[in-house]
């Protein structure tokens, strides 16, 4: 056996010329020439000449031959029992060919409930009773479109409305029952806690400052500008299922469907094409997809479900709907010594977050943030209601908004009782670079932070002291003028596998690389990029690993026939797994290539030395072998003995999440009249290790940064207090422009992660997790002296005008 | 339900179709013309995924039924590189990094050449405000505004250059 | 999201567009921009039977003074009146209208006549108009009438053309010397509807406002002027008094409802701040500045 392993080292071996301590500099490290275009050139992303041209392959692109339409009929009501479903007049029409319902379902197996991800179970399609407001109800199939869509209004649905439990407070009342189905007739669906309640009490007995704060972190929703879709492919001669979908993790979605639908898993092939965003949206299977596979596999032909804009966002999974009630304990010294916190998860009708991990609540207890203090306890309690299930889908690592907005608050709202400058305090308070890796009250050991570095970066970019005191002279004018902090700590990259796993499938992500006889290579991945940019990111890793030019690597991921198995992408978890695996996959081949080349060269292994893209003898560097050169010999002149080729493939197992940060600053400006919010600048400091594609990291960070703004300032799922959706198309669900997003300014600080390959940390969501909070402290700072505490998100001009009137400024 | 044949030019070229009154423009390109460069993003006029060049301008294509395009000429992205040489647009957007999941892409540059065409050099303020019709999810739109700007002063370079 | 099926009639002249329409009576849409008409019928709460699609007669899109006023076509594109020097120039009102409807896309296909005769009160012409003292000319089986803005909103959806007429021409009084006007519109982002909005035009004599009329959008069930603000400011000097008591008038006489865009008493609160400001801005306009 000769195909190498380097296992035996421990599986988070530095880079070469990595630093194992802590060491922060902006300077992003670039070894390699442009040529070569490793880490930390700002390569020009591979996969956009198609995308620029329109010629992307999305779901809706794909057309098969015979392709059937598939639409949904849904509930008008968020509560109510299924008395009669009336096809015929559907089915009587022209062009329909089946419809689907419940009932179908159960025959064909008990398709009509199917498992969540976070152990629970979900209704596919109603037989009794609809548990939210446009639930399916029933699927019908049509030759186009557009029968299909007229087909949906000659269903009759003959309903009992019920009494609808929409308030989560209300629900754990338990006089209306969400899930009558389960044998607890309660609401309630668990308790967790996490750590350490005697010594947190203790804390805030011996406390000199307590504060305690409500707030709600509501309902949102991706929104991403492709809704979800599918086209199932069954051919009942083969018995293969081919399936395009916009799926996040197409690997686990094929286990998944082979677990549930009892298909050979070797029979289903899962094609993830281009995905036009996904934030999380795109990681849960709703029963759309899975109508429209039985559709297929009913009618054997292929099928097309495309959902449209009020059914993605009136059904789909949402994010956030955290209800938290926490408190904070500062000392004399005005010293931050614990938290406590008590939350209601508001889940819907099913607890079917996608939280891969053991925790009910995610990451949520990385709470304590950056702040070092002796003690912290959370409770969290997850509530049914009637409405659509989800958990996380809004660019966030499984609560950790949620986690990051309340610690963040809290720590404005300290710092402001005690009369201190926020900033100051939080430097006061931060996690020292010393005590990195850092152990959490929580439990969490932090890989890396510099917190100080960041914030004193921001602070210089937006000159923190000058804006302070022109908003101290706006003040003297009645001028309502707030600057926000939010210093937040990210936890993403899951990840360690006794840790997080899908349906028991542990958390790990792959990479295989194949190098061809001509040195250019392919190189596939367990991930699926929905707008990140793997295949210019991961061809770069490959690149600073083997010395191959970024545009010889071809990158491949999303079709689970040619892909290794992975866990897909959602969680800032593309670099830290698939990333890492990239690495190590590239590195077992540069050791199968280092071998090569001392048989070419008739030395020793020893006796090389690698320098870019080649081993040379070591003094005597005109003796050389290219990588290229390498490859060719691997298939033409290998060394008897040897196995021919040049490919590795590996399965990289983090052995910690990655702990990225970043200190933002806000400024804004409020209208005193109508009680408009305008962010007039944000500076956003991102740590996010080292940096691969600069270029790409900081478009991660704009787009994150909006993703941020929004729910701060316009986003919300509202129901009725009947579960009626009232948000249901984006000219209610307000996506923000060009117009109400600022120009970004970005900064950064390079603090590696000492456990991955690359030094490298995930990136996609620390914007979207520290943006808010900077904002909702900006706009309190602007009102605090009026005595104004807190603002709910999202911060409507009639909130902060509400605030305003009672504390008595008009226009 | 009326069927109408309608005649129009679809990036340059002369096209005669029978279609459904009631078949939306955006269906009738990526449906019936396989130009699957134009997306579709919502229900309500809101996202511009779909957005077109309709006798020049730019407009939402979900929102135009076919036979209203009877007579006119369309142009979808398909056309902007159909030379092999990227429009300005396109090389800007590539190289000022000003797409994610290319999703928007399209219909953002075609109304950034919709823009150009009647503002040659405009202020970031008056892009920002000439591609609000269209939403982008995964860019925060920094960067969009950048590839604009790119392409406008490559524009005003070359005919400069012409008038030379 | 589909529309229902229909028939589609694209006339070349007016004469048989009024034709289609007595002959299908109320079965009949016009189709004009179609920014109102075409998601309705996506989301099936229209299904008209017929469309008459206007946009193939000629003649209906211009933008032109004449005879003391600015006759703007009715088929006239809001982008047409965005980037009209002469709208920018002496209509500063209408300039400032055209500008805050929906998005950019949106503009270049949707109309003035269609804004005005959806008779949406969330819709931002018909303030405008109604400030302007504007007229609105309607072509039917027997001919043209003109109809004052004042008549033309009769109820919630509802204006005053006849199923089977086609508005052609929207009137604006050419503004006097010393004429000054502006709208501001608050919105939630670009593309929605307003929270609240006010048009006001006036007229200065010296340093006394001699007329002046206010209207209001997506305030009340139905366009309205807000006559009582108008009566607080006639007559008067545009003091910081004058404007408050105006604010207060308008805010008192709107009658809006509560929904996402905020609670009755938010929306006639920012009516009462807007209308300040609008009036401010008319009467630096009235004055000769921006």
């Amino acid at each position: 056996m000769t195909h190498l392993d380097d296992r035996t080292e421990p599986h988070s071996p530095l880079p070469e010329g990595a630093s194992a301590q802590v060491a922060t500099t902006d300077e992003i490290r670039i070894r390699t020439p442009e040529k070569v275009c490793g880490m930390g050139h700002p390569m020009k992303r591979k996969e956009d000449p198609r995308f620029i041209q329109g010629k992307g392959r999305y779901v809706d692109d794909v057309k098969l031959p015979g392709m059937l339409y598939m639409d949904i009929v849904r509930s008008p009501y968020a509560h109510a029992k299924i008395k009669k479903i009336d096809a015929s007049a559907a089915l009587a029409m022209d062009g329909v060919l089946a419809v689907i319902t419940g009932e179908d379902l159960k025959a064909a197996g008990d398709l009509h409930w199917m498992p969540t991800l976070m152990s629970d179970t979900q209704m596919v399609l109603p037989i009794e009773k609809v548990a939210y407001y446009a639930q399916e109800i029933c699927a019908v199939v049509a030759t186009e479109r557009y029968i299909a869509a007229d087909a949906i209004e000659k269903v009759v649905v003959d309903y009992e409305p019920l009494e609808a439990v929409v308030d989560p407070h209300l629900a754990l009342e338990d006089k209306v029952i969400v899930r009558d189905d389960k044998e607890k007739k309660t609401n309630h669906i668990w308790h967790w806690e996490a750590g350490d309640k005697a010594a947190t009490d203790r804390v805030f007995a011996e406390a000199a400052h307590v504060i305690e704060q409500t707030m709600h972190i509501p309902r949102i929703h991706v929104s991403s500008i492709e809704t979800c879709g599918m086209v199932a492919n069954y051919s009942k001669v083969t018995e293969q299922m081919q399936i395009y979908m916009t799926s996040q993790a197409p690997h686990a979605h094929r286990t998944v469907f082979a677990l549930v639908s009892g298909l050979p898993e070797q029979k289903i092939q899962i094609i993830s094409p281009d995905i036009g965003g996904g934030f999380g949206g795109k990681v849960p299977v709703y029963p759309g997809y899975v109508c429209c596979a039985v559709a297929s596999l009913v009618t054997g032909k292929p099928v097309k479900w495309i959902e449209d804009r009020s059914e993605n966002l009136q059904a789909d999974s949402f994010a956030r709907d955290y209800h938290i009630t926490a408190e904070m304990a500062a000392d004399a010294n005005g010293k931050i010594t614990g938290l406590r916190v008590k939350t209601l998860a508001d889940c819907g009708a099913a607890d079917a977050a996608a939280n891969p991990s053991k925790f009910p609540a995610g990451l949520y207890s990385i709470c304590t943030g950056s702040y070092d203090m002796k003690a912290a306890h959370i409770a969290v309690d997850g509530v049914y209601t009637n409405k659509p299930p989800g958990g996380v889908a809004y660019r966030c690592s499984f609560r950790v908004t949620e986690a990051v907005h309340m610690i963040e608050r809290m720590t404005d709202i300290m710092a402001h009782d005690l009369g201190e400058d926020p900033a100051d305090f939080r430097l006061k308070n931060f996690i020292r670079p010393d005590q990195f890796p850092y152990k959490s009250p929580t439990g969490w050991e932090y890989d890396s932070g510099n917190y100080k570095a960041a914030l004193d970066e921001a602070m210089k970019l937006i000159d923190y002291r000058a804006l302070r005191e022109e908003q101290a002279a706006k003040r003297e004018r009645g001028e309502l003028m707030g600057i926000g902090i939010s210093s937040f700590t990210e936890v993403v990259g899951a990840g360690p596998s006794r840790d997080f796993d899908i349906l028991g499938i542990k958390m790990f992500d792959s990479a295989e690389i194949r190098i061809h006889p001509t040195g250019k290579a392919i190189a596939r991945f367990g991930t699926k990029s929905q707008g990140q940019g793997h295949e210019t990111t991961y061809a770069q890793i490959v690149a600073e690993e083997l010395g191959l030019p970024a545009a010889d690597v071809q990158v491949e991921e999303g079709d689970t026939d040619t892909a290794p198995y992975g866990l897909g992408t959602y969680a800032s978890r593309s670099t830290p797994t698939a990333g890492a695996a990239g690495a190590m996959a590239a590195r077992k081949i540069k050791a199968k290539a280092k071998k090569i080349a001392a048989h070419l060269l008739e030395v020793g292994e020893e006796d090389l030395e690698w320098n870019v893209d080649k081993f040379q003898v070591k003094g005597s560097p005109d003796q050389a072998k290219t990588i290229q050169e390498i490859a060719f010999a691997a298939y033409t002149n290998h060394p008897q003995g040897m196995e021919a080729g040049l490919e590795a493939t590996d399965y990289y197992d983090p052995p910690n999440l990655t702990f990225p940060f970043g200190s933002y600053i806000c400024v804004v400006d409020i209208d005193s009249g109508t009680g408009e919010v305008h962010v007039r600048r944000f500076v956003a400091v991102d740590d996010c290790g080292n940096i691969i594609n600069p270029l790409i990291v900081e478009g991660q960070i704009h787009g994150g940064l909006t993703q941020g703004l929004a729910p701060a300032l316009f986003e919300e799922i509202v129901y009725d207090e009947n579960g009626q959706n009232l948000t249901g198309t984006l000219a209610d669900y307000l996506v923000p422009t060009a117009v109400e997003s600022p120009k970004w300014e970005t900064g950064r600080t390079i603090t590696p992660s000492p456990h991955h390959p690359l030094g490298a940390k995930g990136v996609g969501e620390s914007p979207t997790v520290g943006a808010p909070p900077a904002i909702v402290n900006a706009v309190v700072d602007a009102m605090w002296h009026l005595g104004v505490r807190h603002v709910e998100i999202p911060m409507t001009p009639q909130r902060i005008w509400a605030q305003l009137r009672e504390h008595g400024v008009t226009d | 339900m009326s069927r109408h044949t309608i005649k129009l030019t679809v990036n340059g070229e002369a096209v005669e179709k029978e279609v459904e009154s009631r078949l939306l423009l955006v269906h009738f390109v990526r449906e019936v013309l396989d130009l699957t460069g134009t997306h579709i993003g919502c229900d309500t006029t809101s996202c511009g995924a779909c957005t077109v060049l309709l006798d020049g301008r730019a407009v939402k294509s979900c929102t135009v039924f076919a036979a209203q395009a009877d007579g006119r000429s369309v142009e979808t992205i398909e056309a902007l590189a159909a030379d092999g040489t990227l429009h300005p647009l396109q090389e800007g957007f590539w190289e000022k990094h000003g797409l994610q999941c290319g999703y928007c892409t399209p219909g953002m540059i075609l109304s950034a050449k919709h823009l150009l065409e009647k503002n040659p050099d405009p202020t970031e303020e008056e892009i920002r405000w000439g591609i609000s019709g269209n939403l982008c999810r995964c860019t925060g739109y920094n960067k969009i505004v950048e590839a604009i700007r790119y392409a406008a002063d490559k524009q005003r370079e070359s005919t400069e250059e012409v008038s030379a | 999201m589909i529309p229902g099926s229909f028939d589609y009639h694209a006339p070349t002249s007016l004469d048989d567009a009024l034709a289609l329409l007595t002959e299908h009576g109320g079965d009949a849409k016009i189709l004009a921009g179609g920014h109102s008409l075409i998601p309705a019928m996506r989301f099936r709460l229209a299904v008209p039977e017929v469309l008459v699609d206007i946009g193939r007669i000629p003649d209906l899109e211009y933008i032109r003074e004449e005879d003391g006023h600015l006759a703007v076509g009715g088929m006239t594109r809001e982008v047409a009146l965005e980037d009209s020097d002469l709208v920018n120039a002496k209509y500063p009102l209408l300039a400032d209208t055209a500008r805050v409807i929906a998005d950019p896309l949106v503009r270049n296909l949707a109309t003035v006549g269609g804004n005005l005769a959806h008779a949406d009160p969330a819709n931002d012409h018909p303030a405008t108009m109604l400030a302007y003292g504007a007229s609105v000319v309607a072509r039917g089986p027997n001919g043209s009438r003109t109809i004052a803005i004042d008549d033309f909103f009769v109820d919630l959806f509802e204006s005053a053309l006849e199923s089977n007429e086609i508005l052609t021409e929207i009137r604006i009084p050419t503004p006097p010397a010393h004429g000054g006007g502006a709208y501001l519109k608050m919105e939630r982002k670009v593309g929605d509807y307003a929270v609240s909005a006010v048009a006001v035009q006036l007229v200065l004599d010296g340093g006394t406002v001699s007329s002046a009329r206010i209207g209001l959008t997506n305030v009340n069930p139905v366009p309205m002027r807000a006559k009582n603000a108008e009566a607080e400011l006639v007559g008067k000097a545009a003091t910081d008094d004058v404007l408050e008591a105006a604010g207060r008038a308008a805010a008192g006489e709107c009658d809006p409802s509560g929904d996402l865009r905020g609670s009755a008493e938010y929306k006639r609160d920012v009516t009462r701040i807007l209308t300040k400001r609008a009036i401010r801005k008319a009467v630096e306009r009235a004055k000769g500045g921006n």
